[in-house]
């Protein structure tokens, strides 16, 4: 076997460095400088619950802000400019400025990089939210108001359901951005799993290498999950009338009968 | 006169001496310091003009031939936009650390993972846009008699390139904010000036703000290259 790996030159060099890199993942080794021990399913745990806890923080805070402020402006057609602006400022500021302006003068500790984590979140959820709602064709409100809907009724039964899958590719956008920039915890003091990639002088090479391969295994579940939701949470219309095997499907609406039952 | 320097964990610098010292002390935002020390975000501000501008190029003559082949293959669009849009997933960080066995420390890592990222916003937009050209303007095309590769490059891209440049855009100022973190592939930039001294606001300002000021300069040259590219769009209105 390792004749094989020596036969293979530079890749098998790379390939021993991702192999060395899942035994850190797995077992504990004495730290570069000596001392004390690192990495380990223990040490990995422990910096992937800091890292979940803060990110899922951040997500839920961002969503309780960002949801009813856009289905709000965009059921009254209002703010267009505010939610096209949020979102071209949230891209042009770069997530590691944002971090450090706030551990500059703010300060640091989990709260501050939350903090961060739900600003870097609100805006692709509030303009998503917004496009959403604004995209619910004029005829199927009108339908709704002719049924007697009141305003409340008309947005939370007809404008968030058909708003859910795009309002659900924001918050896809923003979990992945929100798990990517939770990385970077080792500058204002939280432990999350950028620690070893930060510290590669007690971690070493296979602990940097380990913790990115956890990372990203971490944000593409993430994604894959929320891709499943979002599927989940779309109303049987829409996704007949993606088939085209509905005639009803044109209009995309939620099916009454499911709706009679509720 | 006494000259105090102290260095930082990386050799950063800070003349704690003469006027502004205090200021500096506290770790505050000084002009003083900020005028005697521009000089050094110099360099590391022309390698993250560096980095972007070479891999929004790089990535554009890849995502752009691969949105022209998947034009008349559509069965292409899916596959690219799973296989662009995984290589998106993978957080920055996570990237430029993975990529290191295979193509070691520097510029070439940073770029790698650079290029990765522009690729999928920049083939869903030439595909959107290209997808959007009226089929009266193409039937008006054929009808003049041009071939397929005429109608292309005369009829559909002029049509699309709003749409294309719209996202050459969001690729742009997405690639200034990652190439922030490219310090960690060993390529500089202006991330690892924030890096070295965190803390001290002055260092961040400066860092920070020539970081969103490029994101906004590169914006809006491809806005002014798109308003001269489109005057017909304007004519016709």
């Amino acid at each position: 076997m390792s004749v094989t790996i020596a036969l293979l030159g530079p890749v098998g060099d790379a390939l021993r460095e991702f192999g060395d890199a899942i035994e850190f993942i797995f077992k504990a080794r004495p730290s570069e400088g000596g001392g004390i021990q690192v990495g380990g399913l223990g040490e990995i745990w422990d910096f992937t619950r800091v890292h979940l806890l803060v990110s899922i923080v951040a997500m839920a805070v961002a969503c309780a802000i960002a949801v009813p402020i856009g289905l709000y402006l965009g059921h009254r057609g209002r703010g267009e400019f505010l939610a096209i602006t949020v979102s071209n400022v949230g891209r042009a500021v770069p997530a590691l400025v944002l971090l450090f302006v706030f551990l500059a003068y703010v300060g640091n500790g989990p709260r501050v990089l939350t903090l961060v984590l739900v600003l870097l979140a609100i805006p692709p959820i509030l303009t998503n939210t917004y496009v959403g709602v604004r995209q619910v064709s004029r005829e199927i409100v009108d339908a709704a108001q002719g049924m007697g809907m009141t305003g409340a009724q008309v947005i939370r039964r007809v404008r968030l359901p058909l708003a859910m899958p795009t309002i659900f590719a924001g918050i896809r956008t923003s979990a992945v951005s929100v798990l990517a920039t939770a990385t970077i915890g080792t500058p204002v003091n939280v432990q999350t799993l950028g620690e070893p990639i930060f510290v590669p002088q007690q971690y070493g090479p296979s602990g940097v290498l380990g913790a990115a391969l956890v990372i990203a295994l971490i944000t593409l579940a993430a994604d894959a999950g929320i891709g499943m939701a979002q599927q989940a949470v779309t109303p049987k219309g829409i996704k007949l009338a993606e088939q085209g095997g509905s005639r009803r499907g044109r209009l995309a609406l939620p099916t009454r009968r499911r709706e009679a039952s509720a | 006169m006494t000259f105090e320097l102290i260095a930082q964990e990386d050799g950063f610098f800070r003349d704690r001496s003469g006027e502004g010292a205090n200021c500096v002390r506290d770790e505050g935002f000084c002009p003083d310091w900020i005028a005697d020390n521009y000089d050094r975000y110099v360099t590391p501000f022309f390698e993250h003009v560096y980095l972007t501008v070479t891999s929004v190029a790089i990535g554009f003559v890849i995502a752009f031939a691969l949105a022209l082949l998947a034009h008349r293959r559509q069965w292409m669009v899916g596959p690219v936009t799973g296989l662009t849009g995984t290589l998106y997933t993978i957080p920055s960080v996570a990237f430029f650390v993975l990529l290191q066995p295979i193509t070691g420390l520097g510029y070439t890592t940073a770029i790698v993972a650079l290029v990765c990222y522009t690729l999928l916003i920049i083939f869903r937009n030439v595909v959107t846009g290209l997808a959007a050209v009226p089929p009266d303007a193409k039937d008006a095309a054929r009808g003049m008699g041009l071939t397929d590769r005429q109608m292309l490059w005369k009829v559909e891209l002029p049509l699309a390139l709003p749409e294309i440049l719209a996202g050459l855009r969001i690729a742009a100022t997405t690639t200034v904010g990652l190439a922030a973190l490219a310090f960690l592939a060993g390529a500089g930039g202006l991330g690892e000036q924030l890096d070295r001294d965190p803390e001290f606001k002055s260092n961040v300002a400066v860092a920070g703000g020539l970081a969103v000021g490029l994101a906004a300069a590169i914006d809006l040259v491809i806005l002014t290259v798109q308003r001269v590219a489109t005057r017909w769009q304007r004519a016709a209105a």
